[in-house]
């Protein structure tokens, strides 16, 4: 499991991110489509990179289902799992809207969770995700054997 | 979805353009384990047959009988569960009890190879005296018993005294304490029984005490589950400050999910005086409930006359070691806690299902490599029975894909055999024909699924389980 996490996240520079994004959104409404998409890369459990172009507002969970990712979404994107587990790359994560404690109180149920941890199913597509690295959690055969803690009563 | 049925036909047409024989794979159990073992060997075999077995003519296992009807989004899971069981490659016989309607040794001959992912049926036991004294029941047949099991129908569990303590201190602990405290108009629109909400609406309870042998720092139950309580409308938490002293900065270099949890404790405990918050609740919230640690009991004390429990005497404990190992050491102080009603929540157990198989008594599961039954080629195993009753749905998942990838790198190494003979179903329906055995079909359960949604409409429910077997099979014309 992993140390513990302090998240940060900057909340100007997410909130400077908003507003450009709707100063640009209001710009274009013909070029919508287009000025839309949005590149990231998922990587699987393997460690294979797979690129994929997705329009802004995309689940980011559906959008890896779409292109053959491994993720399951056990609850369907009602915040009662953790199945959808990734990781995202910086300097991404820290544009991200910030988890809700839903979500936080669900990722503590992740194995494997680490800092960079949120929930695919939480997260949509958006100009603050170009580029980026979004992540599968390599469970390695090895993960039962090492990683399993029993837990007595 | 993630699930297999959409792959399945090109998956098919390319299997059935090559030579190879499609390996038959037969799966018990239709909970979790059953069904994402299935769903893997499917999505990942362009060619597998999987057929699942289920003792109860209806499907999902813990899904239906033990996920808290409070939790309808855990249940979604059903969806890709369904969609699986549609695939053109997986078959669905329920109503078939393996070890008795069929043994496994007949299933390894009519299958290439065998799953058994049939969980954890039976619960440890205290092994204290008065354990057996009506008013004390295991957390397995209570929630057997609110979530509509057939065999735990006939608990009527006595919910005649105001004091309940359950023993343990993890999810299904804290799912029962919500059952018990939660104000009825929130479960009336769950997919709760009938019966048991009748119940419930007589019930007398209001005071809950969740006691653990262990301390704030060896809790098993998640963060989710315990916020749900600490904000359950109309009860209130009670946790003595003085359990946390010192713990804010034990938890410092605790993993984050210990350290959330124990924070979130620690703040319940600290938040309010008590008498304010009753004060501010006034008199509509007279329920309440609280965690008490480092007792161990001993003892389930009878009533005057001998007929039911009044209470337990709790052996207080110390505890050596730290974190998840540390064990609890009677100090010889005893104390005594009233109540009516005990529940015994310490966990659930794995039985052996057929003498062909190993089991391990000791730690209640079948010994494994990797869900490979150690010494019986072709024979895996998968979910609770495979490392033990724990973890939540995504455990389950990931140890499942573990034995289903297991049992397809054993194929692709040739270490199966593989001989048509072995006709899957074809041979097991002639042995269930030959024993008055009728299974039960996914459309089957199709039918008794619409008949439930129906019947719980009239009622603003999701569903109103049918708890009586023979009902369901009326259903269905069986």
């Amino acid at each position: 499991m992993a140390a513990p996490v302090a998240r940060g996240g900057s909340v100007t520079r997410r909130l400077l991110r908003g507003v450009s994004r709707g100063l640009s959104g209001a710009g274009a409404p013909a070029e919508e489509p287009e000025a839309a998409l949005v590149n990231v890369v998922f990587v699987d459990r393997e460690g294979r990179q797979v690129p994929v172009r997705g329009r802004v507002g995309d689940n980011v969970l559906h959008l890896a289902q779409r292109h053959g990712l491994e993720l399951e979404g056990a609850c369907e994107a009602s915040l009662a799992c953790s199945t959808c587990h990734v990781y995202i790359s910086e300097p991404h994560l820290g544009r991200l809207p910030a988890p809700d404690e839903r979500e936080e109180d669900l990722l503590d149920q992740a194995p494997l969770l680490q800092e960079n941890s949120r929930l695919g199913c939480q997260l949509r597509l958006s100009p603050a995700l170009e580029g980026a690295r979004i992540a599968l959690p390599r469970l390695t055969r090895n993960f039962y054997v090492d990683g399993h803690v029993p837990k007595p009563h | 979805m993630a699930g297999a049925g959409g792959r399945a036909p090109l998956g098919l047409r390319r299997w059935l353009s090559s030579a190879a024989p499609a390996p038959r794979v037969c799966v018990v159990g239709s909970g979790p384990a059953g069904f994402y073992t299935a769903q893997h060997i499917l999505k990942h075999h362009g060619g597998a047959l999987v057929d699942i077995y289920e003792k109860l003519p209806v499907p999902f296992g813990l899904v239906r009988f033990g996920v808290a009807p409070d939790h309808p989004e855990v249940k979604n899971v059903t969806n890709t569960f369904t969609q699986t069981a549609r695939s053109g490659r997986c078959g669905f016989y329920g109503n078939v009890t393996v070890g008795r309607d069929v043994t496994v040794p007949e299933l390894q001959r009519a299958y290439h190879a065998v799953v058994l992912s049939y969980g954890a049926e039976d619960n440890r036991v205290l092994g204290i005296p008065g354990e057996n004294l009506p008013g004390v029941y295991s957390a397995r047949a209570f929630v057997g018993w609110y979530n509509g099991l057939p065999e735990n129908q006939d608990l009527k569990p006595d919910l005649s005294c105001e004091t309940a303590l359950i023993l343990g201190h993890g999810n299904v602990a804290l799912d029962i304490a919500r059952i018990l405290l939660s104000p009825l108009q929130l479960l009336r629109k769950t997919d709760i029984t009938d019966s048991s909400l009748a119940a419930l609406a007589c019930s007398k309870v209001k005071r809950v005490w969740l006691v653990g042998r262990r301390g704030p720092l060896q809790v098993a139950f998640t963060i989710k589950e315990l916020r749900e309580m600490i904000n359950l409308p109309g009860a209130r938490a009670v946790l003595d400050p003085a359990d946390f002293t010192g713990l804010e900065s034990a938890v410092k270099d605790a993993s984050r999910p210990r350290k959330r949890l124990t924070e979130l404790m620690i703040k319940t405990a600290l938040e309010k005086p008590v008498e304010m918050q009753a004060a501010a609740a006034g008199a509509a919230a007279p329920r309440e409930w609280g965690l008490k640690f480092q007792r161990s009991p001993q003892e389930v004390l009878p009533s005057a006359d001998g007929r039911r429990a009044r209470g337990v005497r709790m052996a207080l404990t110390r505890l050596e070691g730290l974190g998840d190992s540390a064990k609890a050491i009677p100090t010889g102080d005893v104390e005594e806690l009233e109540c009516g009603l005990v529940l015994s929540s310490i966990g659930y157990r794995s039985l052996p299902l057929d003498p062909a198989v190993p089991f391990d008594s000791q730690r209640g599961v079948i010994p494994n490599s990797s869900g490979r039954v150690e010494g019986v080629p072709g024979l895996y195993c998968s979910g609770w029975v495979k490392r033990g009753p724990t973890g939540v749905i995504i455990t389950t998942m990931n140890d499942s894909f573990d034995t289903a990838q297991s049992l397809l790198e054993d194929l692709q190494g040739g270490v199966l055999d593989l001989s048509p003979s072995r006709e899957g179903f074809g041979l097991v329906e002639s042995i269930l024909h030959s024993r008055g055995v009728r299974p039960v079909s996914f459309s089957d359960w199709e039918k008794i699924d619409a008949a439930e949604v129906a019947r719980g409409k009239a009622a603003g429910k999701p569903r109103e389980k049918i708890v009586d077997p023979a009902e369901m099979l009326r259903i269905i014309g069986h």
